[in-house]
Formats: structure tokens, sequence, C-alpha cells
């Protein structure tokens, strides 16, 4: 196993997923497999390759710096689960 | 033992665009919260970034400036972290492919040149600001700063002291607001630096384990919050511990720092490119013209100004502190005539105390360069003295008129008639019988009571080049 529980657990956390003791073991095969897949590829010999940021051929589009949103804070606010004095409230974090 | 002090910055400033790096939001500080973050700002599901050319510009602009290799060809990556005040639950970075590449800054020590090294400056977004007083028991969410450009520049472990550190932080301040892509105001966040320490036996070549300090919002911070941690570190280590490599926070109330666990956890940023932004590519053409926006900057103009001015090192550091500072400076000695140093004491003393008496900056100065400079020439020309010009200059702050009204309304004129002057001191000296006889029997110190006291008769106005003159011959032949 490339990936054991432990590593899953962990990944879990860092991305806030709630996960039951088998789905952890589930992924941590899943995973694995994925993984053994990408050793696969080390395989190959890619010196002298550039390394892909994109798929696409593309350069990135730039725009004008120009300010073009209007305070849309209402209807945003409108769908949140929560807020006061124009704030959005979620469940307290503390340092 | 010996310690050594090991200490690299990171700095994040914000660039001064009108929006976003990836919206068209406003970046404006101080709004009401909420009211400048837009759908892509707020993460709403199916929005899509998309990158302002102005923050690729400056970030160029300062690339060129401290002679770095700006890469045509660089790449947005994801760093993936979970806070509440990120709603994509990634920031927007640059990871493998920063847009600026290794480059230097020279930092002055004691009237010696250091080269402090920069690794890298990195386009980034910042994150919005999470308010912690309760709100019903939660945390409250402010995405104003949410997509706020920054540019993340980030120096090599170069710096042995505080002392180092706070001067290359400030030789980075000054360079930004040259450039003017970053207004450097440390209290509303817009210039910030994180601080990475640690220490290691003298003469040892390997670094030791490091802490990086966060939350150092001022100069003096963060040499004490240095200077702090280099002497917990030792501490530890000479009592038998060892270093943990984690994040501190400065707390400047108690002066201390203390550990941030919750934030070491996370130090999983799973970096990836952003499969949103393709890779960023600017041409020669886009480059060059940025070049061309290149001012004079600090340490060419500190040059110039010891050259063509001949002021002092420091004066010249002083009124070149600025971009605008220096600019006045230049315009008052346009209109003097060969009286550069003279206008260099007005506007770093005079000027610049009564613009931090009112917490002004210097294009916010009632009295203009121009008006400066006329009343320099009426001290020049011996219209008035040097000590009357501080009354006039101070009504000239309080807007009561031109240099030459006001000196005619008050009637400040100096008295240069030798006729009128002869009489005060006459006058003077037949007051003071006892003075005249003490300086007769040698006693040289009282001449300075006499020249007070003819000053004193001529409410300032008497030439003092003049009373001293006239006086050493009077009381010769006394």
């Amino acid at each position: 196993m490339l990936i054991n529980n432990d590593d899953v657990k962990k990944i879990a956390h860092l991305a806030r997923l709630a996960l039951t003791e088998q789905e952890s073991k589930d992924f941590a095969g899943s995973l694995s497999r994925i993984l053994g897949l990408i050793e696969q590829m080390n395989a190959v010999d890619t010196a002298g390759v550039e390394p892909m940021a994109h798929p696409s051929e593309a350069a990135l589009r730039l725009r004008e710096d120009v300010v073009k949103e209007e305070n849309q804070r209402d209807q945003f606010q409108a769908v949140a689960p929560a807020t006061e004095a124009g704030l959005y409230l979620v469940p307290r974090v503390l340092e | 033992m010996e310690w050594e002090t090991v200490i690299g910055l990171e700095v994040h400033a914000q660039l001064q665009t009108k929006s976003k790096i990836f919206s068209s939001a406003s970046t404006a500080y101080g709004a009401e919260p909420n009211t400048q973050a837009c759908n892509v700002d707020l993460a709403l599901p199916g929005v899509l970034p998309v990158m302002n050319q102005e923050a690729a510009r400056m970030a160029v602009k300062f690339g060129l400036a401290i002679g770095a290799k700006v890469n045509k060809r660089s790449v947005f990556a994801r760093k993936n972290y979970f806070y509440p005040d990120l709603p994509k639950g990634y920031q927007i970075s640059q990871f493998e492919l920063p847009i600026v590449g290794l480059g230097k800054m020279v930092i002055n020590i004691d009237g010696k040149e250091k080269v402090v090294g920069i690794t890298r400056a990195h386009l980034e977004e910042d994150a919005g600001k999470s308010l912690h007083e309760d709100f019903q028991g939660m945390t409250g969410v402010d995405l104003n700063r949410a997509g706020t450009p920054l540019l993340e520049i980030v120096s090599e472990p170069d710096m042995r002291s505080s002392k180092e550190a706070v001067a290359y932080l400030k030789k980075v301040h000054e360079l930004v607001r040259y450039l003017e892509i970053c207004d450097g105001n440390m209290q509303e966040g817009s210039f910030r630096c994180d601080a990475n320490v640690s220490v290691r036996p003298k003469g040892q070549k390997e670094f030791g384990t490091r802490a990086e300090l966060k939350n150092i919002n001022s100069f003096r911070f963060v040499e004490k919050a240095i200077e702090i941690e280099i002497e917990r570190q030792i501490d530890v280590i000479e009592s038998g511990g060892k270093v943990v490599q984690e994040t501190r926070l400065y707390d400047s109330v108690k002066d201390t720092t203390r550990s941030m666990r919750s934030k070491e956890e996370a130090n999983d940023y799973r970096y990836f490119p952003d499969p949103d932004l393709p890779p960023m590519v600017l041409d020669d053409e886009t480059i060059e013209a940025v070049r061309k926006t290149l001012p004079e900057l600090p340490d060419a103009k500190r040059t110039r100004f010891i050259k063509e001015y001949g002021l002092t090192n420091y004066d010249a550091g002083v009124l070149t502190s600025t971009r605008a500072l220096a600019d006045y400076y230049e315009s008052v000695c346009s209109h003097v005539k060969d009286n550069a140093k003279l206008a260099a004491n007005w506007v770093s003393g005079e000027l610049s105390a009564f613009l931090n008496k009112e917490s002004k900056d210097i294009t916010e100065s009632p009295v203009s360069a121009g008006q400066l400079a006329s009343l320099l020439n009426r001290i020049e020309d011996q219209t008035i003295s040097g000590k009357i010009a501080k009354d006039v200059f101070e009504a000239m702050w309080a807007s009561e008129g031109s240099v030459d009204e006001i000196i005619d309304k008050k009637g400040l004129k100096q008295i240069t008639d030798s006729g009128a002057i002869e009489k005060i001191i006459d006058d003077v000296l037949a007051a003071n019988n006892v003075q005249v006889e003490q300086y007769k029997n040698g006693q040289e110190k009282v001449f300075g009571f006499f020249v007070g006291q003819v000053m004193k008769a001529s409410k300032g106005k008497a030439n003092p080049g003049q009373v001293n003159e006239m006086l050493k011959k009077k009381l010769a032949s006394a």
C-alpha cells in the first residue's frame, strides 16, 4: 500500500472531510492504486522534458485593471446561512 | 557559547491596483464589510478567475528594480488549506515558477554595505479577515480583502541580526513606495512581514531549526520580536532542549512569541498548478514597456543629491526617504539660488517637524515648495533673520498670507540700518555697566549676553551678523 489509513485520515482532516473507518480503508486502497499508476509512469525517462503546467497551449488572458463589480452584498447574503452586521458568520474558529 | 542569528524575511506587499487580482471588485480599504466581495471572491460555484494585467506589471517592475530575473513564463498554483476567510479552500499563488526569480538588495549597516539576496517574488491573492469577537458564539468573516493582489518577496537567510532585518525591511518598504506598487501602510496591513529566525553556534555551517514569526506589523515590532525569539531559542538550547520548527505569533503587548500549533497541522499545502489559469506569458515588449516606467531609484537619487546639492550622506538619506519628499526638496532648490544646504535644513527640520506634529504627509503640506523657497530667499537677501523666519513660517503654515505679506503685516523686516543698530547697542551698553566692566577685565563670555540683549531690544529683527561685528568694535573702544 502506497497510502495507508493514517495518510487518508490526515488528508481528510486537512480538507475537513468526515470519513468512516470503512471509507478511509476503501480510499487508502483506491488512492494507492492511483499512485501505483503514477509509479508506473515514473519508469519513463523524462529527462529534458519540460513539465506541463496546463494541458492547453493557451497563455493566460489578462484583463484591464478596472473596477466593474457593484455591491451585491444583499443578494449574496440572502442565501448565506448566518450573517450579522454585514459579516458572514461561520462556526467559531479559535487560534 | 557564542551564538549567531540567521534571519530570512517574507514580505507581503499589497499591490495598489484598483481592482482585485482575479476579479473586478474594488480593492479600496475601509469599505463596509463584504460590499467589495463579488461572486469570484466568495468562490460561488462556476466562477472563474481572470488575471489583472496591472498586478503582473507591478510585479515585473519590482523584479526589474532589484535586477532580478523576470520570468516570461510563470505559473499559478493552488495552495490548499482550510480556513473560513479563504472561501475556495485554496489560495491562488505561485510555487514552482514565480514571476520574479533571483535578485538582490543592498542595505547599509553602520556605514557598511551588505548584500541581501532575494530568492524570489511571486504573485498571490490575499485572504479575507476573520473577526473573532463573539457573534452569537460564531466567527464573523469579511471578504473585502479576499483577492487583493499581493507580491510576496522572499529573502535569502542572509541577515545576521535584528538590526539588519529592520534595515532590509525598510529598504524594501522604501522601494515598493518609490515604484508606486504598494502604499506601504503597515497599520492597514498593506505591507506585512513574517520572519524566519534560527540560531547556531558561531562558526557552524549548518542552519539551526527555524521558527517562523508572524503578526509583526511595525518596524519596531520586527526588531523586538526577533530579539525576543533569539533569546528564547538560545534559552531552549542552553537548557538542553531542542528548537522545534513551528509558526509563532508575536504578542506586542506581552512582548513574547507563542506557538500557533493549529497552523502546523495544516502545513501540508498540497500545491498543484491551477487548472483554471494557464501559464502567464509576458513578451519582451511588455517587459520593456515596464522598464521605461522605472523611476530614479532611491540609491541613485541619494548619490545624486550628495553630488548635485553637496548634502551629507545623512541629509540625502532623509530627503530621499520618499519620492514625494525628494520631489518637494528639488522643487524648493529650483527656486533658491545656490543654497541647497539651507533648503535641506528647512525641509528636513522645520517643515518635517510641522508635518509630524499634525501627522501630515508632505503632499498635504499647507506651505508649498515655491512658498518655502520665497521664505528662504528672504533669509538669503537678509530681509529677515533665520530666527524670525521661523515665526514667518509658522504664519505661512497657518495660511496667513504670502511671505512678503506676513513680513510687512507683522513688521518683521530685519534691521540692517547700521545707525539704528548702533543706537540699540549704545543703549544696551549704557544700561549694563557692570557687564561692560567684566568684559573689559577679560570675561569674554559676557559677549553673548550683550548679543542677547541687543536682539531682545530689537525684537529679534537686528541682523545678527552686523550686531556681532558692531558690538565687538564698540566694546573694544568702550
